[in-house]
């Protein structure tokens, strides 16, 4: 976190140095003042960060992914005559622990069209997933396992 | 070219929207609805949001677009969350999923 904020304070440097307030400059500033850190000794003190941030963009990328196709698969379930979709209860039980974990997990799960959390239970890691386009529950499950839950455990890693 | 992308950006942001209100009627529970329509309506909100900022290439107008997209991602999976879980509590009928059509399937009962 700290080194979040000393990497926003650089990309501010930079905007001021280049007299250019803009978002593309400040972004810019910001993947400059990132190489700068990871190649000087912070890096030795907090490992973490430079491992942390490459693993949230590549969750936000996978995310927007994912919510891209099963928006698709849900426009096609409302346009065509015919109902595809087996809606159905699955019990997830996941290794996550930490509630901030979960309400992370269950936010993209509840932003992706066709799952929705219907029940959470934080002591135990279970989340009560109501899934359109299941139609194995192993498959659903390994999916989210291997997909958005192995993520959003790397990200608080 | 910056016209066809915003022009794309609006016209799938639309088709989108048009899902999700045609989501509402067309689906046959509450929960297949929730997921068909809310969710569907992010994405709309997102890509016309996109559009705006992208057209106007005004930081005052990016920054407040990031923020309503951001606060969309927050607010939307909790209010359809809470939805959900209260239509489970109060025993709301869930459909199953069957070949033969929603209104048979609802009324038979399986599981």
């Amino acid at each position: 976190m700290k080194l979040f904020l000393m990497n926003i304070l650089l990309a501010i440097s930079w905007c001021a140095l280049t007299a250019d307030a803009s978002l593309a400059n400040f972004l810019a500033g910001f993947v400059v003042g990132y190489a700068a850190m990871a190649m000087s000794p912070v890096r030795k003190i907090s490992r973490g960060y430079f491992r942390r941030l490459p693993r949230i963009l590549g969750l936000l990328v996978f995310f927007l992914k994912e919510l891209v196709a099963s928006g698709l698969r849900a426009t096609m379930e409302v346009l065509s005559p015919v109902r595809k979709s087996q809606p159905r209860v699955i019990r997830v039980d996941t290794e996550l622990r930490e509630r901030n974990h979960l309400l992370l997990l269950s936010q993209l799960i509840s932003l992706t069209p066709g799952t929705l959390v219907l029940d959470v239970d934080p002591e135990e890691g279970v989340l009560y997933v109501h899934a359109m386009f299941a139609h194995s529950e192993q498959a659903f499950l390994q999916e989210l396992r291997g997909g958005m839950e192995r993520r959003v455990r790397e990200v608080f890693d | 070219m910056i016209e066809w992308l915003l022009a794309l950006l609006i016209v799938s942001g639309s088709f989108f929207g048009f899902t999700a209100a045609l989501g509402l009627v067309r689906m046959p529970d509450i929960y297949t609805r929730m997921s068909t329509s809310g969710k569907a309506a992010t994405l709309c909100c997102g890509l016309l949001l996109a559009a705006v900022a992208i057209q106007l290439q005004d930081a005052r107008v990016t920054a407040r677009v990031v923020a309503a997209i951001l606060f969309l991602l927050l607010t939307v999976p909790v209010g359809a969350h809470m939805i959900a879980r209260a239509a489970y509590r109060t025993g709301s009928p869930m459909w199953k999923g069957d070949a033969t059509g929603p209104s048979e399937s609802a009324s038979r009962e399986k599981q």
